[in-house]
């Protein structure tokens, strides 16, 4: 006797429509809601580890937000390195993009407390501490998304030139 | 509890930048970020009014999932960096820079709106 679900005889009726199922697949793939899908469950880990460190480095109100800092700085470190191995790896599955890049990474950084907390330390009456990490994070961001891609490229040479020897 | 609250706004917040994103890329056919810009702008926004209105009083829950979840999905720098190295690398270099400008100063004055629209609803 063959376990229900596990084995598929067309002759056998079983209350799963199989077809049907992959109709549904089919139709939801190509309206391309399971790359959102993947954006949001990306987005739900990426915005938990902010989120994760945010409590265990509080920040006092008032003072430079370090934790917010490191979060985009790492965050943007990150990025510059997937996206230049995604795009060197000649088989890649649709999703892993949108899913790390696009969901982890996109709501582990953040552009919205960035700035709320650069205007409430001008309106708190320390504008050079706003400057410092408007100024800060923006250069800090560029150089680290500049590190990761640069040196993963590098790396990637490195080892095509090895293999090529 | 209050992870929950992010847990759920995040849900919310990344497909949203993930839409806005591809339509307004879709409509302005052009290199320049729109889209992020747009999401940047509009997180900005509703983090000054949460976060105005939670400093007025409002509870934590609304804090974690509206701006911790919510504004922190929704608005992203990463992609905003990665874009900007991008565009300078492909000759864009003047798009590259008032991108970064324009997000920077934009973002700023709509967290002031925001915050002020929470002080005056408040009030």
């Amino acid at each position: 006797m063959s376990t229900p679900g596990l084995t598929h005889n067309k002759k056998e009726p079983m209350n799963c429509d199989f077809d049907a199922l992959a109709a549904n697949e089919h139709r939801w793939r190509a309206r391309g809601a399971d790359v959102v899908a993947v954006v949001a469950a990306g987005g739900i880990l990426g915005a938990e580890a902010r989120y994760l460190a945010s409590r265990l480095w509080a920040e006092p109100p008032g003072r430079f937000p370090y934790t917010t800092f490191g979060v985009n700085l790492f965050g943007c470190f990150l990025i510059g390195v997937l996206l230049v191995i995604v795009s060197d790896m000649r088989t890649v599955t649709r999703l892993v993009r949108p899913f790390l890049a696009t969901g982890v990474l996109g709501g582990f950084t953040t552009f919205s407390t960035y700035v709320v907390d650069s205007q409430r330390l001008i309106s708190a009456g320390h504008p050079g501490v706003a400057l410092v990490n408007i100024v800060g994070t923006m250069a800090g961001a560029l150089v680290a998304v500049s590190i990761g891609a640069l040196g993963t490229r590098r790396i990637i040479a490195l080892r095509h030139n090895r293999h090529a020897r | 509890m209050n992870g929950l609250w992010v847990a759920l706004g995040a849900a919310l917040g990344a497909p949203m930048r993930y839409l806005i994103d591809k339509q307004v890329q879709a409509a302005w056919k052009t290199v320049f970020p729109w889209g992020t810009l747009a999401v940047n702008i509009l997180a900005s926004l509703v983090l000054g009014v949460v976060t105005g209105l939670v400093l007025a009083g409002s509870p934590d829950a609304l804090f974690s999932g509206l701006g911790v979840g919510l504004c922190g999905a929704l608005s992203t720098y990463s992609t905003f960096s990665y874009t900007a190295l991008r565009l300078f690398e492909d000759g864009f270099r003047f798009y590259a820079a008032v991108n970064v400008a324009v997000s920077i100063m934009a973002a700023l004055g709509a967290a002031s709106l925001g915050l002020a629209l929470a002080a005056y609803s408040t009030a």
